[in-house]
């Protein structure tokens, strides 16, 4: 049973879809929101009832047997789950029955469509998350953008048409780069020195971690890096590749804005997580300062650009880029508490920002408008809605006690901590806990990205101030009395105030950004074992630049080391891990190749 | 000879196919003329089952059909050819194929015809029939891309590509009553007559450099001897006359005209036909100049005896083709599929998008051409990614064009039904025409590479190898255009689910032959299917990449038997072999 858990995660949308598509339209929510809810008690129940947290280092829950699917091609159909992708799928699954019960009043016309291709979207993006194989991660990766287009070209608002080829063709570009990138590594991964003989190609992650992290120079990683980032950078989306986010988030419907910012963003940041840090650790160094630097320009720009907006899901949708800054920069800390914090960040921002797009599309539904200029003062109409918007908004902008803060001061810190060329001098007496990890950003790094938090206050409080305080000001048509002119030709009226289904809908929501912000401390826990293998490879990278004094002038190709570790992907006992396959005695050769990576 | 003779029983199948069906379709009777076409498909069930049953397998060396004796893992006839196992391949895809294809042709012609006579209003008359010539030259095209596929010399190889394309310039001209088809036949057929002449003087070229017709000896010559710059030139112009058929750069103009002019499932059939003829023809001459007989290139017979899975390692690194010839291809990829794909966005007639996507396709297989046999392995094999990605084009291509075919408009002014034409006419479609139209949806994503369809697989060998060919600029432009594709396809794949039709809108409905809506189905049916049982395939993909090799396997006498042995009046014999100048 447990080896099929992920599995039945994946499958149970993906059924429940093909029950959507064949009942008829009036079961479709039903089937959606218990095909959701099923998906969602696998997941729970692989979470706290099988899964390990204390060795969530390792990749778990995978089948027995991988499927050979095409094994010419060293293809596998394989899953598992380590702490990080574990949260991540709870995550998706926590969201999947929101998003499905937020749109039963939303969604009015073609409503089989909408449901099953939700639940599509759903499987897949769970199947990224629990891949274990490169193409199979491809795959997934790939295929949200079918379900994702449909979504916000058939259901979204006036823009969709654009907006959903928009987010196609960039993310789509974006990703072949990054699969020639990951094809690369592959290949790599059989040429690599120490290879004697005919070796199977194998997209395994680990296997090909362990080999490109450890034998590619530093030139054959940065191109393989930016050949990642070209496809992970704009999905998350780091600051020159944005420019698709605020438009597919403004036009999507409900729902997709908040899958969108829920998961598909974090398919990103969990691709640089999974991929970039550990294939590439040497490149990562060395360009930490210039992804560290895009990171602010992306934490302030986007700020900058949330306060002159107002249109108030729009102004959502750009606080994702600075919030996906702190994340990103977090995770190029490259220490404990920067890739703690980064990991915690899209478990937090995926809740906050996902409840505040289900908040504005609350009041959509009930205004048909989100102008700043048309709504005003609606904590005197609507108190129960207004006291989540400030509840969520305050989570969103870091309030201590809430789970934003936590992750956000993790990130800053890691940043901050991340120097070792500060460890000396004035900065040393004036902070002691500079310098105590190596790193290459720092606290200027971090002091600029601070002040990215105070924007991110002011046009939050800004937008709070405009819409839930201040005088009551509604859209023409809407008196200041009834309220119940929402109520169309289709569908029942909604009430003026949160209905019992939206208040459910957001409480868990609010419950764990109390939780996660008070008590933290199982998730930080859970996440020692996948960061310190991270940490490890980075240091690994460090070592390498170190050696390679000239980059990109000791090609790995060719050379054949006599007694190097030979590790083929075919012949990789299963279950053999990232943290196994990344201590630093495996990293630094025992035998052979000197002079390739010193111990 | 008799060996040659079982080589060729999938050819001589289609053949007498071809004869019965030209006598057939000029019957009085209706059932008569209507079982030319069940005629034509049992033609290629039958080759199809010649050509699988005397594929030889590992481990057994009598053809089940013939029982002669393969020479333990080689094709009969097969001792003289430079990829000796593809033919048997090729031949499998090409009836597999072929019988898509065959689906949406039904009532292409004399569909007025038939209406007349069946109403009374006119008698059968065998001059005004032309359903009997159109299933022959359709089975004929396909006899002469089979026997590409066994080709062993020039002017065969050029007398099998003539006759694969002279009865498509026919089909086009006569696949509908308008004149735009007529129109596009004579096109297709002057630019044809350009290409093929070119391509024959390069053959001049190849056969004054090398002083042979036979590529063994060919390739023989160029490696012992090196290649000269008379063969250089013969090459260049035999790549550039196939470009023609292939419909790659500089020749491919004529592409989207003809298949606008031409019916939709007879624009199926050029996408895939003479591709196809062209595709194997560049494998074969650049197996003469680039990989057989190379150096470090492990025995055929060794590889065989080891398994498909576990051939010898050797140096995998740059192609072995020539320089100029690599750079030739390179640039032609590069511009063919960026050509085709960044045109394709401009059009809005369904079957100019098509033509365009087929000329952007051909420059993604170029890519595999360049690449080369590698190691032998599919990962590695630029061969087995060519020929797998046949496979793959032709069926989500099949798929595309037996849509269009299965729909139709009101009536034009001639009388005849208007075919459907804009993007804009597909609207709808899943809505009105579910079967259709999710067949529309589903091709159209494969054609674009999105996984996980089938030509996501497709393309991912094309990767592979290239990269392995240390390729990676031309890998990047592969990966950048699969992006430009998505423009159009996305037009493609979601004008039909997502779009609501215009509002008076004329409606489009059926054509009224099931077997059209059946072939839309098959195809879009196997993109899913081939995709997940798709590993059987490029097994077989990979055995025919095998190119034939400089050493003479050891004597492993319990598995393989050196094909020199099987035929041992081989080397001496055809071809004049003329004084080296």
């Amino acid at each position: 049973m447990n080896q099929w858990l992920l599995i039945l995660a994946m499958l149970t949308p993906l059924a429940s879809a093909l029950g959507v598509a064949v009942l008829p339209a009036a079961r479709a929510k039903t089937v959606a929101m218990y095909g959701t809810l099923v998906a969602l008690v696998f997941v729970l129940y692989a979470g706290f009832g099988v899964f390990s947290w204390e060795q969530s280092g390792y990749m778990q829950l995978g089948m027995d047997e991988p499927i050979r699917w095409i094994p010419s091609l060293g293809l596998e159909f394989q899953v598992g789950v380590d702490g990080i992708s574990m949260m991540l799928v709870m995550l998706t699954a926590l969201l999947g029955p929101i998003c499905v019960i937020s749109s039963f009043t939303a969604i009015k016309d073609r409503e089989k469509t909408y449901y099953a291709w939700l639940l599509v979207l759903q499987a897949a993006m769970t199947g990224v998350f629990c891949a274990r194989d490169l193409i199979l991660f491809y795959i997934c990766f790939e295929f949200t953008l079918v379900p994702m287009f449909i979504l916000i070209s058939v259901w979204g608002s006036t823009n969709r048409k654009k907006a959903a080829i928009k987010f196609f063709l960039y993310t789509f570009t974006g990703s072949v780069i990054a699969l020639a990138g990951l094809v690369y590594v592959a290949w790599f991964n059989v040429h690599r020195p120490g290879i004697e003989g005919h070796v199977n190609w194998t997209f395994n992650i680990q296997t090909l971690a362990f080999a490109s992290s450890k034998w590619m120079s530093l030139n054959q990683q940065t191109w393989v890096m930016f050949a990642l980032l070209a496809g992970f950078a704009v999905k998350v989306p780091l600051f020159p590749v944005h420019t698709w986010l605020p438009l597919a988030h403004t036009e999507a419907p409900t729902a997709g804005s908040v899958i969108l910012a829920g998961v598909l963003l974090k398919l990103g940041t969990y691709a640089l997580i999974r991929f970039v840090l550990p294939f590439v650790p040497a490149a990562v160094v060395a360009y930490a300062p210039l992804i560290g630097a895009l990171c602010i320009v992306g934490i302030i720009y986007g700020g900058l650009i949330c306060w002159v907006q107002t249109d108030v899901k729009k102004l959502v949708a750009y606080s994702s880029v600075a919030h996906l800054g702190f994340c990103v920069l977090g995770m190029f800390a490259l220490n404990h508490a920067g890739i703690e914090g980064s990991v915690l960040y899209m478990i937090n921002h995926g809740l906050s920002t996902g409840a505040l797009f289900l908040l504005i599309g609350m009041i959509y539904e009930r205004y048909h408008t989100r102008s700043m200029k048309e709504l005003g003062g609606l904590a005197a109409k609507m108190p129960v809605w207004a006291t989540f918007m400030v509840f969520f908004t305050m989570a969103s902008v870091g309030l201590p006690g809430l789970n934003g803060f936590v992750s956000e001061f993790l990130c800053v810190m890691g940043t901050y901590q991340a120097s070792t060329a500060w460890g000396s001098g004035v900065w040393h007496t004036l902070v002691p806990q500079v310098g105590t990890t190596p790193g290459e950003l720092g606290p200027w790094y971090a002091i600029i990205a601070g002040t990215g938090m105070i924007i991110a206050a002011m046009y939050l409080l800004y937008m709070l101030g405009k819409v839930v305080w201040g005088p009551l000001r509604l859209p023409a048509g809407h008196d200041h009395h009834g309220g119940h002119d929402a109520k169309d030709d289709h569908g029942p009226a909604l009430p003026t105030d949160l209905s019992m289904r939206e208040i459910g809908v957001l409480v868990p929501l609010a419950v764990l950004c109390v939780a996660l912000g008070v008590y933290p401390k199982p998730l930080l826990e859970a996440l020692k074992a996948p960061t310190d293998s991270l940490v490890q490879a980075a240091n690994a990278g460090r070592e390498k630049i170190g050696v390679e004094a000239t980059p990109g002038e000791r090609a790995a190709k060719g050379e054949k080391g006599a007694g190097s570790a030979q590790l083929p992907g075919s012949e990789r006992p299963a279950g053999t891990t990232h943290l196994e396959l990344l201590t630093p005695d495996m990293i630094s050769p025992a035998s052979g190749r000197p002079g390739e990576v010193t111990p | 000879m008799t060996d040659r003779l079982t080589f060729l029983y999938p050819e001589i199948a289609l053949f007498i196919g071809t004869c019965v069906v030209m006598v057939l379709g000029l019957s009085r009777t209706l059932q008569a003329r209507k079982a030319s076409a069940l005629v034509t498909g049992l033609a290629l069930v039958v080759a199809g089952y010649m050509a699988i049953a005397s594929t030889p397998r590992v481990g057994e060396a009598i053809c089940p059909l013939t029982g002669i004796c393969f020479s333990k893992g080689l094709t009969p006839g097969a001792g003289q050819l430079l990829l000796p196992q593809m033919p048997l391949y090729a031949k499998t895809l090409i009836a597999i194929v072929g019988l898509i294809l065959l689906l949406p042709c039904a009532g292409t012609v004399d569909r007025a015809e038939e209406a007349a006579i069946a109403s009374g209003a006119r008698r059968f008359d065998p001059l005004r029939s032309n359903r009997a010539e159109f299933y022959a030259f359709f089975l004929f095209s396909l006899t002469g891309l089979m026997l590409c596929a066994s080709a062993d010399d020039l002017v065969w190889l050029f007398l099998a590509l003539e006759l694969t394309s002279l009865p498509t310039y026919i089909m086009v001209a006569i696949s509908t009553s308008r004149n735009k088809s007529r129109e596009a036949g004579v096109k297709y057929f002057f630019l044809g007559a350009l290409g093929a002449a070119i391509f024959l003087y390069g053959f001049a070229f190849i056969y004054g450099g090398t002083g042979s017709t036979n590529l063994n000896q060919i390739a023989r010559h160029i490696q012992d001897d090196g290649l000269n710059s008379l063969t250089l030139v013969g090459m260049l112009l035999a790549m550039l006359g196939v470009s023609f058929k292939i419909a790659a750069v500089p020749m491919h103009f004529y592409t989207p005209d003809v298949y606008e002019g031409a019916a939709p499932q007879v624009s199926g059939f050029l996408a895939f036909v003479p591709k196809t003829a062209g595709f194997i023809s560049i494998l074969l001459l650049a197996a003469t100049v680039g990989w057989a007989y190379a150096p470090g290139q492990s025995g055929v017979g060794a590889m065989l005896s080891a398994g498909p899975v576990e051939p010898l390692r050797q140096s995998v690194g740059a192609t072995q083709l020539p320089e100029l010839l690599r750079i030739t291809l390179w640039v032609m990829a590069a511009l063919t599929m960026t050509v085709g794909n960044v045109l394709a966005i401009l059009q809005t007639n369904v079957k100019r998008i098509l033509a365009y996507s087929s000329i952007a396709h051909s420059g993604y297989m170029l890519v595999g051409v360049i690449a080369g046999p590698g190691d032998g392995t599919f990962v590695n094999s630029g061969v087995a990614a060519v020929l797998f990605y046949l496979l793959c084009y032709g069926v989500m291509n099949a798929g595309t064009f037996a849509v269009l075919a299965a729909l139709e408009r009101s009536p034009g002014k001639d009388g005849e039904p208007r075919e459907i034409e804009t993007v804009a006419d597909l609207k709808g479609l899943c809505a009105t025409h579910p079967q259709l139209g999710w067949s529309m949806v589903i091709c159209s994503l494969s054609l674009l590479g999105l996984p996980p369809l089938l030509g996501f697989f497709g393309k991912l060998p094309l990767f592979t190898s290239g990269i392995s060919a240390n390729e990676i600029p031309l890998v990047v432009i592969l990966a950048l255009n699969s992006a430009i594709a998505a423009f159009y396809y996305l037009r493609l794949a979601f004008t039909p689910m997502l779009e609501k039709p215009d509002a008076g809108a004329e409606a489009i409905r059926h054509a009224p032959f099931f077997s059209r809506r059946v072939g839309a189905m098959v195809s879009a049916g196997g993109v899913i299917v081939l995709a997940i049982f798709g590993s059987a395939l490029t097994d077989q993909a990979t055995q025919a990449a095998r190119v034939r090799s400089a050493e003479a396997p050891a004597g492993d006498t319990s598995a393989a038997a050196p094909p020199a042995a099987a035929h041992p009046a081989q080397p001496a014999t055809p071809g004049p072999r003329l004084s080296k100048r």
